[in-house]
């Protein structure tokens, strides 16, 4: 993956939100990076630090209350197909099957497409996603990895060029987690994307990125930018390594500190 | 071979225990008609009156259910996709909800009259508010994520609408048929106190003025029977419908 131009900047945004109680929740402080083309970039922090509100920011569901979130140098105004979201509760469509679910974007008229080349788009990442016999099944049938990889087929299917991804593989177990990540891994060098990974594990984001943003405490700011200097394609020996173990470390204990200032917080 | 054993074996066991009841003179035999007897009563009952009183019964049934599920759905929706109206619409619902469709009788016929109307209200009365509750309990818990999704991936309102919320709805609304239905059977007999000539409830009124049990058990085991097929047949539909759910309510 080579790094391109800006494509996602984050000028000075803050947030605050109205709380039930009337007072103000300041969730998202001053905060100010740029995410470029082709690039993975994993923002992590502590639970509850407004993680998920700047990747909302960056979805269209949302607007920060300061500064500005621009998408190739225009502010973002609402959701659309050029960012592909994969959500922490997947939300694959429970009345549509495994090959309807994937369809679903490629019907709609924001990209509509012949019936062909539909057919040949389901096909395509089915097979990608290991999913080829389940194509007429109902998603229940599904395990949680299967579920995960349909939710990623479907947003895939409608080619956009930002995948913004909430804590995507947070509910699966330990193997099927790396497995997912291996296989996000070989997509994603298949056909380039823009990356923004929301996550809690420190393992994964330095096994995935280009670079993670170590975010603090509520009202999040950013730690640290760290890069990483692994060269793609990643193999899982990766993670054996002493370079990998070094920087693993290094956010661990930055993710760590953070972890404990936010503890303080809820305690006072 | 065996499923129909255990289908069938609850209904006998029924069977049994009736008999059982008439003939241990626990209970004053007269008083307790035997299944013979009115299984008797019925064929003689379907050569006269009987199948008029079906009809009349289920069409008043049908009718009023039909058109309260008709407005129960849209408002049911409203309510329950629209938080803050619910705040204010459903101590309303559950104030009307609470009232049993036999206290409003004497108002239904002073502003309906006697005739089909006033018992076609009745009944649109009480499938109207246990399907609008059933309506907005569903449309209410679903997951807002759904719709999120479809917007990330393009789609317009429009689109959402008819490809995301209306699925998600179907359910919905038949569970809120089925039990519209049920409530609905349950109210009939009140809704043919009002002077009916016609109906099973009219049937079942008639013959308790006259003292004559056997045929207010044909009456009743109608009314059972029917709801029980009408279900059957709801269920069918569900499973074509909504074969997607976990589990068919």
């Amino acid at each position: 993956m080579s790094i391109g131009p800006p494509r996602i900047v984050f000028d000075k945004v803050s947030v605050r939100f109205d709380t039930p109680a009337g007072g103000q929740m300041h969730v998202v402080d001053d905060v100010s990076y740029h995410i470029h083309d082709r690039e993975f970039v994993s923002v992590i922090g502590p639970s509850g630090c407004g993680k998920t509100t700047m990747m909302n920011i960056v979805a269209g569901f949302m607007q920060p209350t300061a500064g500005t979130v621009a998408l190739d140098g225009q502010p973002i105004s609402g959701p659309g197909p050029d960012r592909g979201v994969i959500f922490q509760e997947y939300g694959v469509f429970p009345w549509l099957s495994v090959r309807e679910n994937i369809a679903f974007g490629l019907n709609l008229r924001a990209n509509r497409t012949s019936p062909e080349e539909r057919e040949e788009i389901c096909q395509r990442y089915m097979r990608l996603m290991g999913l080829s016999d389940f194509a007429d099944s109902w998603p229940r049938m599904l395990s949680g990895g299967m579920r995960q990889r349909l939710a990623l087929a479907r947003a895939y299917a409608v080619k956009p060029h930002f995948l913004l991804m909430d804590e995507p593989f947070g509910a699966l177990d330990a193997q099927t987690r790396t497995a997912m990540q291996d296989l996000l891994l070989e997509v994603l060098a298949a056909e380039g994307k823009t990356v923004m990974l929301i996550t809690h594990s420190v393992e994964e984001a330095v096994y995935l990125s280009n670079r993670i943003i170590v975010m603090t405490a509520r009202p999040t700011r950013i730690r640290e930018i760290i890069e990483v200097p692994f060269s793609y394609p990643r193999r899982e020996g990766l993670h054996e390594s002493k370079e990998f173990g070094e920087l693993r470390a290094h956010v661990r204990g930055l993710v760590m500190q953070e972890y404990a200032q936010q503890a303080k917080q809820r305690q006072s | 071979m065996r499923r129909a054993a255990l289908i069938l074996a609850p209904w006998l066991a029924l069977l049994a225990g009736w008999y059982g009841i008439h003939y241990s003179g626990l209970i004053n035999p007269a008083l307790v008609p035997t299944p013979h007897e009115v299984a008797k009563r019925f064929v003689e009952l379907m050569r006269d009156r009987l199948p008029m009183d079906i009809l009349m019964s289920t069409r008043r049934v049908f009718l009023g259910v039909l058109c309260g599920i008709a407005l129960a759905v849209p408002v049911g929706f409203v309510l329950g996709w629209y938080k803050t109206i619910r705040t204010f619409i459903d101590p309303l619902i559950n104030f009307f909800r609470a009232l049993p469709p036999i206290a409003l009788i004497p108002l239904v016929i002073v502003y309906f009259g006697v005739d089909e109307l006033a018992k076609t209200v009745i009944l649109f009365y009480a499938s109207f508010f246990a399907g609008v509750i059933v309506m907005y309990e569903g449309i209410s818990q679903i997951s807002p994520i759904y719709v999120r999704v479809a917007r990330t991936l393009g789609a317009t309102d429009g689109e959402i609408f008819r490809k995301v919320i209306i699925p998600l709805a179907v359910p919905h609304m038949l569970t809120a048929l089925r039990v519209a239905l049920g409530v609905a059977w349950a109210t009939l007999v009140a809704s043919e106190l009002i002077a009916a000539q016609q109906g099973l409830g009219a049937l079942i009124q008639n013959a308790g003025s006259f003292f004559q049990l056997d045929i207010i058990y044909v009456g009743i085991i109608c009314i059972g029977f029917i709801a029980l097929l009408m279900d059957l047949g709801l269920r069918t539909l569900a499973r074509r419908f909504v074969s997607w759910q976990e589990r068919i309510a």
